[in-house]
């Protein structure tokens, strides 16, 4: 009994201490995220007219949001940028990562994943600034071809499009995705792999049926990483769109700080943060059924 | 394994293409046109002078060093409290207090960034350099949490307990043993949190009020083509100064790595 009490009361103080040493951190985390996210739910709830923000509580703004034929093509247009933009990197950064964790030499594991890194922690506005220089209607790509005498007229199919905001951003996240996918990679067991072939099947069907299922928490954790900045990204539909393909962070902008509608401005944020939990819900959901496949 | 050349073929031109844009760069700030544009017209520096003679880049610095320094160590501080707290202690509510506190690395940086505003306005808070900073220690504490957790978790417990067993008290082993173990975490995460607070737009923009610092003075350069080979000049300048910061924090976290007896399994995330 008395050794029990012992126990309760250290794992009480390990609590206290524990709680203690993190409140610094949690507390700022809970005034300046938790209460700041909390109202942006209150204030959409409410409505906002010239006189100030309205004390009833009603659903009216996401009926707009929801209904609203320009915030659903918003919407639709995020979402469909930030998955193909989550496809491609990810189907692209594949290869490398299994390069990096399979084909180089351990000692030259790191320098690899260093030169990967490195143009992920220049500035992200320059390199956006720089494809729109390269995809522009007198940019780099069109200049050079002509100036090669490929061309004779500037393409305009690469300038101010979805497909140069996909390239701008599939290149921004491109290290985002690596990471990830070789972490998961480096974890495999490499006895694993010559088993299967010990056990008669070729090198494709091994990877396939081993290292592919082992490795995808860390695709969907590259899906994730990558997904969830791009859907709110401002800067490439600001910059490469011309402000004429706006997203929802976009759009977030203009109605809080061009109409200063805070409340419908909340409701859309809101909606926002809803279609990514939604999305990393049902990741998470087949990132869990995935390792209960593999503890079968 | 056997070599797959076309593997290493891919992985090469991959590389090539994260670093195309990039090294754009140098190439038209040299270059002696306004135009960005082939054929190049010959070499210049010029541009780097241009740069140079504007007063508002330098105010704009100025602004983004003071904010960058300050976010670096205030989210490195929260950092080492989160923690050294998941690392060594269980308490009540961890992964939803962890959770909240790693938010800011999932959630997009306009809905951070409008939810500050709102409330920074409704509560009366004057924007400036000041708000900008509220904003980014709270978003490079998440990556400050993550450099520093894995700094402490290759600390061998024993250590600790064998100063504990020599007479020192909780707070003088911190400062004697651990500290100096975790200073390789420690200084990474204070040249990340640097690095990620002087990128940093979105905050910076909507949170600044109208104090300009140096990603939102790039963002407005963008508006007058004629300013481009100017931020191509300064672009050329950052890049270097993130390489030669990114080396430093590789260096001494693979120290921190060596120091604590660890195997090097590459990056910083």
């Amino acid at each position: 009994m008395e050794q029990g009490a012992a126990r309760g009361r250290f794992r009480n103080s390990e609590a206290a201490n524990g709680l203690a040493l993190v409140s610094p951190t949690a507390i700022y985390a809970i005034l300046l995220l938790a209460a700041p996210l909390a109202a942006v739910v209150l204030y959409s709830l409410m409505v906002d007219s010239k006189v100030g923000l309205s004390s009833g509580l009603t659903f009216d703004n996401y009926l707009k949001v929801w209904t609203g034929r320009i915030d659903q093509a918003l919407m639709l247009r995020s979402l469909t940028v930030s998955s193909v933009v989550t496809l491609v990197t990810v189907l692209l950064a594949y290869p490398v990562a299994y390069f990096v964790s399979f084909h180089v030499k351990p000692e030259r594991k790191s320098m690899w994943i260093f030169l990967i890194t490195i143009p992920f922690w220049t500035s992200y506005l320059i390199r956006v600034f720089l494809w729109k220089v390269i995809l522009g209607y007198n940019g780099v790509v069109n200049s050079g071809l002509m100036s090669l005498g490929i061309i004779d007229e500037p393409l305009t199919i690469i300038n101010y499009s979805l497909g140069s905001m996909i390239m701008t951003l599939a290149h921004a996240y491109a290290a985002f995705a690596i990471l990830p996918i070789f972490v998961s990679l480096e974890k495999i067991d490499r006895s694993l792999l010559e088993a299967g072939q010990d056990l008669g099947e070729s090198k494709l069907m091994t990877f396939i049926r081993v290292t592919l299922p082992l490795s995808m928490p860390g695709v969907i954790a590259a899906v994730l990483i990558v997904f969830i900045p791009t859907i709110g990204d401002y800067v490439t539909p600001e910059l490469i769109g011309g402000g004429k393909l706006p997203m929802i962070a976009n759009r977030i902008e203009a109605i809080m700080l061009k109409q200063n509608d805070k409340a419908l401005g909340s409701a859309i944020a809101v909606t926002a943060m809803l279609i990514v939990t939604v999305v990393s819900v049902v990741f998470l959901l087949l990132n869990r059924r995935f390792l209960k496949g593999q503890s079968k | 394994m056997r070599k797959n050349p076309s593997l290493r073929i891919y992985a090469l031109a991959y590389l090539a293409f994260l670093y195309a844009p990039i090294v754009l760069l140098p190439i038209f700030a040299f270059n002696d046109s306004r135009v960005i544009a082939f054929p190049l017209q010959g070499f210049t520096t010029n541009w780097f002078a241009e740069m140079w003679a504007d007063q508002t880049l330098f105010i704009a610095f100025r602004n983004s060093l003071t904010i960058a320094v300050s976010a670096a160590v205030f989210s490195t501080i929260l950092g080492i409290f989160a923690a050294r707290a998941s690392t060594r202690y269980k308490f009540p509510g961890k992964p939803g207090i962890l959770g909240l506190i790693m938010l800011p690395m999932v959630l997009p940086e306009m809905i951070v960034s409008m939810a500050l505003l709102v409330v920074l306005i409704a509560v009366g808070v004057p924007l400036s350099l000041f708000t900008i900073i509220l904003g980014h220690v709270l978003i490079c504490t998440p990556f400050a949490v993550a450099i520093l957790t894995s700094a402490f978790q290759s600390l061998d417990r024993s250590l600790e307990e064998a100063a504990y067993d020599l007479g020192e008290t909780p707070a003088s082993t911190f400062r004697l043993i651990i500290l100096p173990l975790v200073m390789p975490g420690i200084i990474s995460s204070l040249l990340i949190s640097f690095t990620i607070s002087l990128d940093e737009f979105i905050i910076a923009y909507f949170l600044g009020g109208n104090q300009t610092v140096l990603s939102v003075y790039i963002f407005g350069q963008f508006r007058f083509p004629a300013k481009v080979p100017a931020v191509m000049a300064l672009g050329t300048i950052l890049v270097c100064i993130s390489i030669i910061l990114l080396t430093i924090a590789e260096y001494f976290r693979r120290r921190g790595i060596a120091k604590s007896g660890g195997k090097d399994t590459g990056g910083f995330l």
